[in-house]
């Protein structure tokens, strides 16, 4: 009996565990909407955005709200990930995220699961951005799917160092001056190797490929690898067979140092000093100064990059539809992506304004960066921004650029002729567009 | 009364946790990616939005050469992996298995690489194998042999992949030989000893074959992890998009196929449809296993019928 008892009383131990197990997991609910309604506003982030005190402030103009950001400091690609697994499940993103360039242009296409700005007044706020900026936003059909926080800008970062070694001009003037077109970026190059062995002219081939592509395109079409109904164009449009040439014609050269974006031996040529030139957005500043340390301070400068200006990188803030305030949520995108908003941000980390009333405030015009030799980025970035010409991306676009990226870096390794590369970009650029 | 319905229910109860576990998340999901294989299930499609497409994923991916590349990689890193793996773990246990200072200590050392993060290896052997300020390089550098760009080709990529897995594994593997063979009764190798059999031979025609049974559940255990194998290409890969195994896909395995559908391409069904495959993929080499198994156990057993006839 006892035993029996003592079995029992653990089994009933067992099920009351199970019950309250259950219980714990449907308790996460929020209280009901009242009528004064209090509510939290989650906003998902990556890296950092700089809006600490943009928030203290609106929630004092906005007492009934409180804004939590989340994901401050996360790596994008974890950022990323967690987004798609939210956003399949249906729940638990954030009430606005943060989208990188290249992950909204692959929503495009997937824009029923946002909220569209546009019916939230964000039609009225094209002015307030750089054309090309609020383009990448924007659905084909006119649905607004994001809106601008900072961009990337293009210029062209180089060692003052090894370019005096090969007995080229230092000053950011001089330099500029040498490169209009990428055919004199080239030739500058050749000098460059014929004085300097031990180094490349610059990191990689992909990252300036990628410029070029978005600069011809700009002057062309005005598309990349899809024109604006969506048909593949990557073997008709000749923007993307000239950018191909341009930097098989870099590599031809043997500019390349061969040193893959993001790969230890790429982060060890900033230590080293192994390559001369890198193509170099405003948040590229970062990454040197911390891969390079101390010992490269004042080694580096900026110049305009050739072939007219450019972007890498940048970001919007987007409301998903899973939101229950989606209301809320559009009129705070709106307050954080406006042109103050966008200079608060600029002053608290740095991040370049995608507003041109943003890059004309003169604390951005005046920003000027000691480690790269006082260089006035605020300046010379603005111009790289404002150059650009819009050109319009499909939402395939990622996967099709990572095809011909890695065609690219397979004549770089030399595993594939430029010929079998060409080939190989348009077979896999037209698979992944699948 | 109520006591004998509780001898009758309650072992019912007790085991129920794992059944009901299994069930939420082992078997529904099972079914569920089945059926979603069968769609063209975009992010954002629901049941009713995707449109059923029948076995159109699977024939698509069977006539992808992308998959197949992902399937020899992932086979090519099996067989590279494994069966040294194996062999080493054998050849540890035996040494092992000997009187030897500090036993104890030795054997929980040759653990110690299994309980390191798959991170931390892979960062560790990722600056080994690195092009120009490789240990690897370096060391053949000193025969006259030239740099090796080991993320490039196919094979370079093996032999980095695999030496890791190895690393990780073959400690573990060591271990569950060890155990079997303390099982092993000493007096047969003493009579063996005395008979004068050397080491070499008692460990080739005594050992291996009183090991088979665990042999078999290793090579099994193994073959599920090696068909499976993800974090060690992705982190070796690196570089801006590691879910394609580089620039030729020359280190993409199934797995990191697979994750490629879902994170890069957003494509929910061709995902669930390429995890059906692998499923599949591993059912097949199980079967064969177990057919394996089959045949190996009943030779054993004519085996120990022979011992006791002599």
């Amino acid at each position: 009996m006892s035993t029996i008892l003592r079995r029992r009383s653990f089994a009933a131990i067992a099920l009351a565990a199970a019950v309250t197990l259950g219980a714990a997991a449907c308790s996460g609910e929020e209280p009901a909407p009242g009528a004064t309604e209090q509510i939290t506003l989650n906003v998902d982030v990556f890296g950092n955005f700089g809006y600490e005190e943009l928030y203290k402030q609106y929630m004092q103009e906005h007492p009934n709200i409180k804004i939590v950001e989340r994901g401050t400091g996360s790596q994008l690609d974890a950022h990323n990930q967690q987004l798609t697994q939210r956003l399949a499940a249906g729940a638990g993103a954030g009430d606005i995220v943060a989208l990188e360039e290249g992950v909204i242009i692959s929503y495009l296409d997937k824009a029923n699961l946002f909220v569209d700005l546009g019916e939230h007044g964000a039609k009225d706020l094209a002015g307030n951005f750089i054309p090309w900026k609020f383009q990448q936003g924007t659905t084909a059909d006119g649905k607004i799917l994001g809106l601008g926080t900072d961009v990337g800008s293009m210029a062209m970062c180089y060692r003052t160092d090894l370019f005096k070694k090969a007995g080229l001009p230092t000053d950011r003037a001089a330099v500029s001056a040498l490169w209009p077109t990428w055919d004199d970026y080239i030739n500058v190059g050749k000098q460059f190797k014929g004085k300097v062995k031990d180094a490349g002219f610059i990191d990689a081939v992909t990252n300036t490929y990628n410029t070029i592509l978005m600069q011809k395109a700009g002057q062309g079409a005005g598309y990349t690898y899809f024109d604006k109904s969506g048909a593949m164009t990557i073997d008709t449009n000749p923007a993307v067979k000239d950018s191909y040439d341009l930097a098989v014609k870099i590599l031809d050269a043997g500019l390349s140092a061969k040193l893959q974006a993001w790969s230890n031996e790429w982060n060890n040529g900033f230590k080293q000093a192994q390559f001369a030139t890198i193509a170099c957005p405003a948040w590229m500043t970062g990454y040197i100064t911390s891969q390079n340390g101390d010992t490269g301070s004042g080694k580096w400068d900026i110049a305009a990059a050739p072939g007219g200006g450019g972007n890498w990188g940048g970001s919007f803030l987007a409301v998903p539809k899973q939101t229950k305030h989606a209301k809320e949520a559009a009129e705070l995108v709106k307050f954080l992506t406006n042109p103050a908003g966008q200079i608060a941000a600029f002053k608290s980390k740095g991040n370049l304004p995608s507003s041109p009333q943003a890059l004309a405030d003169a604390a951005v015009k005046a920003a000027v960066n000691d480690y790269f030799s006082k260089a006035p980025t605020g300046d010379i970035f603005a111009k790289g921004a404002l150059d650009l010409k819009p050109v319009y991306l499909g939402a395939k676009n990622a996967p099709v650029r990572t095809a011909v990226e890695n065609a690219l870096r397979t004549v770089e390794q030399g595993t594939k002729s430029a010929a079998d590369g060409w080939k190989a970009a348009v077979e896999d650029g037209k698979k992944a567009a699948q | 009364m109520l006591g004998r319905l509780d001898i009758k229910y309650s072992p019912y109860l007790y085991i129920a946790p794992f059944f009901v576990v299994f069930g939420i998340f082992g078997l529904w999901p099972l079914i569920y990616t089945l059926r979603m294989s069968l769609y063209d299930w975009d992010l954002g499609s629901t049941v009713e939005t995707a449109k059923f497409v029948g076995l159109d994923n699977f024939v698509m991916f069977l006539k992808d050469d992308d998959f197949w590349n992902s399937v020899v990689n992932t086979l090519a890193l099996f067989l590279m992996s494994t069966v040294p793996q194996l062999i080493l773990a054998l050849i540890l246990a035996n040494a092992l298995n000997k009187r030897l200072r500090g036993r104890t200590l030795l054997r929980m050392g040759v653990l110690i690489p299994n309980i390191t993060s798959v991170a931390a290896v892979s960062i560790v052997f990722t600056q080994l194998y690195s092009r120009d300020f490789g240990l690897i390089n370096w060391l053949l550098g000193l025969v006259g042999i030239d740099p090796i760009e080991w993320q490039a080709h196919s094979w370079s990529s093996w032999v980095a992949i695999s030496s890791m897995v190895d690393w990780r594994w073959t400690g573990y593997n060591a271990l569950i030989f060890l155990a079997a063979m303390q099982s092993i009764p000493r007096d047969i190798y003493e009579s063996a000893s005395l008979d004068g059999a050397s080491s070499w031979r008692q460990f080739w025609t005594m050992t291996v074959p009183m090991l088979r049974p665990t042999i078999i559940f290793v090579t099994i255990i193994s073959t599920i992890g090696g068909l499976q194998l993800y974090g060690e290409p992705l982190l070796f890969t690196g570089g801006g998009n590691p879910l394609l195994g580089g620039s030729d896909r020359q280190s993409q395995t199934v797995t990191m196929f697979l994750m490629e559908q879902f994170y890069m391409k957003f494509e929910l069904g061709r995902a669930a449809t390429v995890a059906w495959l692998l499923f599949i993929m591993i059912l097949v080499f199980s079967v064969i296993n177990f057919l394996f198994t089959r045949s190996l156990r009943s030779a054993d057993g004519t085996a120990k019928k022979k011992k006791v006839k002599r």
